[in-house]
């Protein structure tokens, strides 16, 4: 019977199909609008999750600034980190696979009539493994050229294709700012990271080449910590502080002048934001499934009154309320699907082309086409019912005598 | 043709009553815009008649049709429809008792429209439940009997008006009712296609022993019934054999 009823139901749709199209349109627009925005939005999350992933998920980084950020805290600007900080991370605390310093400064390079502003980074070799970033020709540093701060460079991909193009750029030599540095290898190309800014726009240095010859003095901006696999960052992070707090004479009960960042946490509250972010998006184009909704209604109702004989005919030879009812539920149910579905392709398909322009992943989340399925279903139930039921009622004699 | 519904003068006297009217009546509507439909009917049918009703328009024969076919309840009395009380029942009971024992035939054909003559005969078996190839079966038999075989996939549109009242037919008789409730079943045919479909009525009641319950105001289909009941004002005016009645 099922069967029956959804065969007549979908026989009465194509029947008209151009007033069923028109029907669905708000349907298939809402579902479209609902599953673009969703898909986008986890394609964000999704992109930001493996940058973060990408920058080391198991990173974390030592910056010097009050935590509390209380009225204490203003005015007094807390003092850099030393090698000697990043050294004591690096042997002390257990779990921790390496620590890397890090100094930098926004630069003019200068290579032939070319120049450029790129970050110069001072550092050394630990600071390819703590951000797990391979070289893709030349060498790192040898120990003598960090002990001796020699003038040698590695330079990102960015800043090798703006000054060599296809050339090579191992053994040429580069100005930056008063020094000509010589190029010993190039790091392999990361991209761009959601923070804005091109990773691979740069020029790394021994620390103590960049801390005498650009710095003026021997500080550490910051400290990235890489924990051990199988490691709880929430444990180092707690050890790191611990730490820090000791060997920047922080007495008990004072805040601390530094901040420990987890990428970890970082990557989860980037996500919750897009989360969040998605599910407003998203809400938004759910009021035009309402809508949507409240189309199918006024249709079926119309049908309800166009096909009163009909119903009056059924309801003569024996069609109990029951299936008449459910006739015309099926009918606004089977109606909402197709909308349904139309509209799921086609959000799909925007979110493919948008994401394309926008550089954001295309992510199919399974959970979220049933969803919209399963929605648009009950859609046909709730403003299919109403026609529905009037059909179901009518007088067989009074309908029968309709024209 | 009426020589031989004369010959079959109304039912043997030990014939099973099969639709018993006891002072039957319907009222429409209230205070001033009352209006009494029926005003005591009595009316006793036995299996296997072919009765004719007729009456002026106001008469009642319509509301009374609508009663005897269960389309409708009556204000007051009893309706026995073989032996069982069926004049309180709810409207579902109404429908099942329509959809299992009672085939109707109207004036205007009813048929769905862009609907296949098979698909239109079997759609009270579908009602009923019954299987896809049983129905099918009993669909294509039952335009067979009245004539319209090897025209079951053409839509009403496609077929005259006498056709499409024989595929009326066929699905009225399809699920073999007791009785056939046909209101002016020739009211929108021309007097050749009106014998025509009177003489399948007839041969159903005939051949078959259908039971047959007709509203006309034309004498001369009224006169291939074997009874003849006349209706006035909501009341039954004369009730006869159809040649004695003027």
């Amino acid at each position: 019977m099922i069967w029956e009823t959804s065969k007549l139901a979908i026989q009465a749709i194509f029947r008209n199909a151009l007033r069923s199209f028109l029907t669905v349109l708000g349907v298939v627009i809402g579902v479209a609008a609902v599953i673009t925005m969703v898909t986008l939005g986890q394609g964000t999350t999704a992109r930001v999750t493996s940058e973060v992933a990408q920058l080391g998920s198991n990173l974390l980084m030592i910056l010097p600034g009050q935590s509390g950020g209380g009225p204490a805290a203003a005015g007094a600007s807390a003092a850099s980190f030393t090698l000697g900080d990043v050294n004591a991370v690096a042997d002390q605390i257990p779990g921790v696979l390496t620590a890397a310093p890090y100094a930098s400064r926004s630069m003019t390079i200068i290579f032939g009539a070319e120049h450029h502003t790129s970050a110069v980074i001072g550092t050394d070799n630990r600071y390819f493994i703590a951000r797990d970033w391979p070289l893709a020709t030349g060498r790192d540093f040898y120990e003598s050229e960090l002990q001796a701060g020699s003038a040698a460079c590695i330079i990102g991909d960015t800043t090798r294709d703006i000054f060599f193009g296809a050339g090579d750029p191992v053994g040429e030599t580069i100005r930056v700012g008063q020094i000509s540095c010589r190029i010993i290898g190039v790091l392999v190309s990361r991209g761009s990271s959601s923070f804005g800014s091109d990773q691979d726009d740069t020029v790394i240095m021994p620390l103590r080449t960049f801390q005498r010859r650009i710095a003026g003095n021997a500080d550490v901006n910051m400290i990235y910590v890489a924990v051990r696999d199988g490691f709880a960052t929430a444990k180092v992070t707690r050890d790191v502080e611990l730490l820090m707090r000791e060997r920047r004479q922080i007495s008990p009960g004072e805040d601390d002048n530094f901040n420990v960042f987890d990428m970890e946490q970082v990557a989860s509250m980037l996500s919750t934001v897009t989360g969040v972010l998605t599910g407003l998006l998203a809400a938004v184009a759910g009021v035009s499934l309402l809508v949507g909704g409240i189309g199918i209604m006024n249709i079926m109702l119309v049908s309800v009154t166009e096909r009163t004989k009909e119903i009056g005919i059924r309801l003569a030879i024996g069609a109990l309320e029951g299936q008449v009812l459910m006739q015309f539920l099926v009918e606004a149910v089977v109606l909402s699907l197709f909308g349904g579905i139309i509209g799921i392709a086609l959000g799909l398909g925007l979110a493919a082309f948008a994401g394309g322009f926008l550089d954001i992943p295309f992510v199919i989340d399974p959970i979220v086409i049933f969803g919209a399925f399963a929605f648009s279903a009950v859609i046909g139930v709730i403003f299919g019912y109403f026609p529905a039921r009037r059909a179901a009622r009518l007088n067989p004699i009074e309908a029968l005598r309709h024209e | 043709m009426a020589a031989r519904s004369r010959q079959q003068s109304g039912p043997p006297e030990e014939a099973e009553i099969l639709i018993d009217l006891k002072d039957i009546t319907k009222v429409f509507g209230s205070g001033e815009a009352e209006v009494r439909a029926l005003r005591g009917i009595d009316l006793e049918i036995a299996r296997g008649e072919f009765v004719a009703i007729m009456g002026p328009s106001g008469s009642g024969k319509s509301t009374a049709m609508n009663i005897i076919g269960c389309l409708d309840g009556p204000t007051a009395g009893t309706y026995l429809f073989g032996g069982v009380n069926v004049g309180d029942i709810g409207r579902n009971q109404r429908a099942l008792l329509r959809r299992n024992f009672l085939g109707f035939v109207f004036q205007g054909y009813n048929l769905l429209a862009r609907t296949s003559a098979l698909d239109n005969v079997e759609l009270p078996l579908i009602y009923q439940g019954m299987a896809v190839a049983a129905r099918r079966r009993l669909a294509l038999e039952a335009l067979e009997r009245v004539g319209l075989a090897g025209r079951e996939h053409h839509d009403p549109s496609q077929l005259s008006g006498g056709q499409q009242q024989r595929v009326a037919i066929a699905r009225a008789i399809v699920s073999r009712p007791d009785v056939v409730l046909a209101d002016e079943p020739t009211g929108n045919l021309d007097s050749e296609k009106s014998r025509d479909i009177m003489d399948l009525l007839a041969a159903l009641n005939r051949d078959e022993g259908m039971t047959i319950v007709m509203v006309t105001h034309e004498p001369d289909m009224a006169a291939y019934a074997d009874r003849l009941i006349q209706f006035r004002d909501g009341r039954i005016e004369s009730d006869g054999k159809t040649g004695e009645v003027a």
